[in-house]
């Protein structure tokens, strides 16, 4: 059977232009960047072409970035690393509702407000006002949000953190390879990035650290990445996320169209298709890839499940650590019900699609919604 | 053509492992479904002495699950009936408590969970039939056109008790694969698989409630829900009206309960009755304890149509019962049935189930009145 695969937002394959990188800097910069032979050096200079790379996708320059394992790693030295190099005073911490877990759960820890989402999916800037106090050090608000697409107005957000002497993180993971990308128009000084994300390899991310910015390490030992993160550098990961983030560049504007038209596609599709069916987080400007589908009357459950069997990987909320489906906290952030939540399927697109998979997706999702509504003891309509 | 899609139930354990193995041996497509029944980690107080292993619903449970699922190269996914298992399992087995009966949540699990949900569950994944590990047979009989519920053939791992609540429509969907099979044929077989789960225990009787202690975890799960514990304490009475003591809960009192009482008497003391409304347990002699007849209520019938005439049949009162013969009288009302025992039996217990049986035959059962 073909796979079709829906769930970009989850992870993406490694591009095989990338993948050509990462094998060749596998093969042949064995050395350790921090030698001082010429096989540390080749080494140290592959990592430094990856960083000016993954700078030039964020618009940055080269020492500004610090490459770390992934989006959790980036999220987690951002707020702990801020907070811990803030002074006493400045303790307070102001995110969102709908924030990635590797930012909730690390502001759990502290002392956060968290701003609600209006039911488009958007943070109001002002809302982001009204959190701030005198003793605010950080205000980390996501780009794009990973289950809805909703791209978040971060330039007034960064400009309102800046007035009350706050400093502004923001979660790209799901905006980098998908938007163009600009952090002194985004105006943030902290900004996160997942390589798995946009076709490099899992374990690369990295975080952009505006030049000036005080941040204190997480981890401890070498004096690695200007000293915010020790151990020996995975120059073939860097080498493939600088090669994902050159392709990206090169390619965004043609792809962003492509992939827009097709997940518009899917999205009408759908719609003409599915009664009683609507689109989480419509009313707000999104990335091009996601679209997240509520079908009224139905579990998600079978539904993904059912897709699954005929050859669709797509997603449909978060799973707990069993591998069982809970309501988002996104959705529910956009003030969904629970039940609402549970009837939500979010379908992320990408590179390797085509008219013809989306085709075959639209097919199979009515199909399986028709089925599953016959099945449902509570719906009634159409 | 392959044969039909089949959802088979798998808990982790080896007897579901087991069904699935067989099921896939036999050309059926297999989907393995786990069901999230409980979190086991939402009660914290509940944890620190008693490790999240080796129970329903545990990560392990799911591990293993898993792992035979992917030994047997069958599709496997793990879906979360936690909400619908709180409303109606948890939640009614928590108020019969407190109203001083001795509920048996794995009846409910069957009748709401495990032959609905599940059931459903399945249908929506396009799976017509569903299997699991419960040692039963079924049959369909031609003359009267009904699924009938026997018996598995291990007697020591019968589980029609619980089962006595399915209608026609669950028992002509569903596949008992393991009710001509012994527990130790199970093993060989899971064995012969190479399923990593042969030797592995079995399970617990009320999978949500860490070794059995009601209490604690009903404490626990009201303090979560910020319900304030009702004060059910009362008097301890003997059967003729003497006020012999007090007690600090209905609840803590099962029928034919002796140790626990808290009260010094000449001759041994039993549980005969409680009564929540006046907080009163009323305690007495054993041979208080022994009953001759008692109504069922919410009766289903399984495998025969409602009787018309007094019938002959063995009816077990709780699970580790031995069947007791007795005579059934029908009443105006298919669903309520009086049963009148030969022999006197100890601890009619309200909030059990009744089920009667013709040998092996499950002919229905119901709730102990």
């Amino acid at each position: 059977m073909n796979r079709y695969y829906f769930d970009y937002n989850a992870t993406t394959p490694v591009s095989p232009e990338v993948m050509e990188v990462f094998v060749r800097a596998l093969r042949e910069t064995y050395g350790n960047a921090s030698s001082i032979h010429t096989d540390g050096q080749a080494a140290r200079g592959r990592l430094e072409l990856a960083r000016e790379q993954i700078a030039g996708l964020l618009g940055a320059v080269a020492r500004e970035v610090v490459l770390l394992s992934g989006g959790t790693e980036a999220d987690n030295l951002a707020i702990l690393g801020t907070l811990a190099a803030s002074p006493a005073e400045r303790r307070h911490v102001v995110t969102s509702a709908i924030e990635h877990p590797a930012v909730l759960k690390t502001c759990a820890t502290l002392h956060a407000t968290i701003v609600p989402a209006d039911s488009r999916g958007l943070i109001d800037p002002d809302a982001v006002r009204a959190a701030l106090r005198p003793d605010t050090a950080l205000v980390s608000i996501m780009h794009a949000n990973n289950e809805l697409g909703v791209i978040q107005p971060i330039a007034e957000i960064a400009a309102i953190a800046h007035q009350a002497g706050a400093l502004m993180h923001s979660d790209g993971v799901q905006a980098a390879g998908k938007i163009p990308l600009d952090v002194n128009a985004l105006g943030v000084d902290l900004y996160s990035i997942s390589g798995h994300k946009f076709y490099a390899p899992k374990g690369m991310g990295a975080l952009y650290v505006r030049k000036g910015t005080r941040l204190a390490p997480l981890f401890f030992g070498g004096r690695h990445e200007n000293g915010l993160r020790p151990g020996t550098e995975n120059v073939p990961g860097a080498a493939a996320l600088g090669a994902a983030a050159v392709l990206c560049k090169t390619n965004l504007s043609a792809e962003s169209l492509r992939i827009a038209a097709l997940r518009d596609r899917l999205e009408q599709g759908i719609l003409a298709q599915v009664p009683d069916a609507a689109v989480n987080g419509a009313g707000a400007p999104r990335v091009p890839n996601t679209t997240n589908i509520r079908f009224d009357g139905i579990d998600a459950e079978p539904l993904l499940i059912a897709l699954d069997l005929a050859g669709f990987a797509c997603s449909s909320g978060a799973a707990c650590s069993s591998g069982a489906v809970e309501p988002s906290h996104v959705l529910l952030g956009i003030g969904l019900t629970r039940s609402q939540a549970r009837s939500s399927l979010r379908f992320s697109l990408g590179r390797f699609n085509t008219g013809q998979q989306v085709d075959a997706l639209i097919e199979a999702t009515a199909g399986a919604v028709e089925r599953l509504r016959r099945l449902s003891p509570v719906y009634t309509h159409a | 053509m392959p044969k039909a899609r089949i959802a088979v139930a798998m808990s982790g354990g080896v007897d579901s492992s087991v069904v699935a193995g067989l099921l896939r041996e036999q050309g059926y497509e297999i989907i393995g479904l786990t069901m999230q029944l409980w979190n086991q980690r939402r009660l914290p107080e509940l944890l620190p002495d008693h490790p999240v292993t080796g129970r329903c619903c545990s990560l392990d449970d799911v591990y293993d699950a898993r792992q035979v699922a992917m030994r047997l190269g069958i599709p496997h996914y793990v879906v979360n009936f936690e909400d619908r298992f709180e409303e109606k399992v948890v939640k009614p087995f928590i108020s019969e408590y407190m109203a001083g009966r001795t509920p048996i949540p794995c009846a409910l699990c069957n009748n709401f969970i495990k032959f609905d949900q599940f059931l459903e569950m399945a249908a929506g994944v396009d799976a017509g039939q569903i299997a699991t590990g419960h040692y039963a047979r079924l049959d369909f009989d031609q003359a009267t056109g009904r699924h009938r519920l026997w018996r598995g053939r291990d007697a020591s791992k019968d589980q029609t008790y619980f089962l006595f609540g399915l209608t026609q429509t669950q028992l002509s969907r569903t596949l008992f694969p393991l009710g001509n099979f012994t527990k130790p044929e199970v093993r060989e077989i899971a064995a012969r698989f190479g399923l990593p789960v042969a030797s592995k225990g079995d399970s617990q009787e009320i999978c949500f409630v860490p070794d059995g202690n009601y209490a604690r975890f009903i404490e626990a799960y009201m303090k979560e829900q910020s319900i304030a514990s009702p004060d059910t304490g009362g008097e301890i009475v003997t059967t003729n009206g003497k006020v012999i003591g007090e007690h600090s809960g209905v609840q803590h009192f099962t029928i034919g309960q002796r140790r626990g009482l808290g009260v010094a008497a000449a001759q041994p003391l039993y549980v005969i009755a409680t009564d929540a409304a006046s907080r009163q347990v009323f305690v007495g002699a054993n041979d208080e304890l022994l009953r001759d007849s008692l109504m069922a209520r919410e009766v289903n019938w399984v495998s025969i149509a409602p009787i018309e005439q007094p019938v002959s049949a063995q009816v077990k009162i709780r699970n580790k019962h031995i069947p007791a013969a007795a005579t059934l009288l029908p009443t105006a009302d298919a669903a309520r049935v009086e049963v009148r025992f030969d022999e006197p039996q100890r601890a009619v217990t309200p909030g059990q189930a009744a089920v009667f049986y013709d040998g092996d035959l499950v002919l229905a059962g119901g709730w102990i009145e």
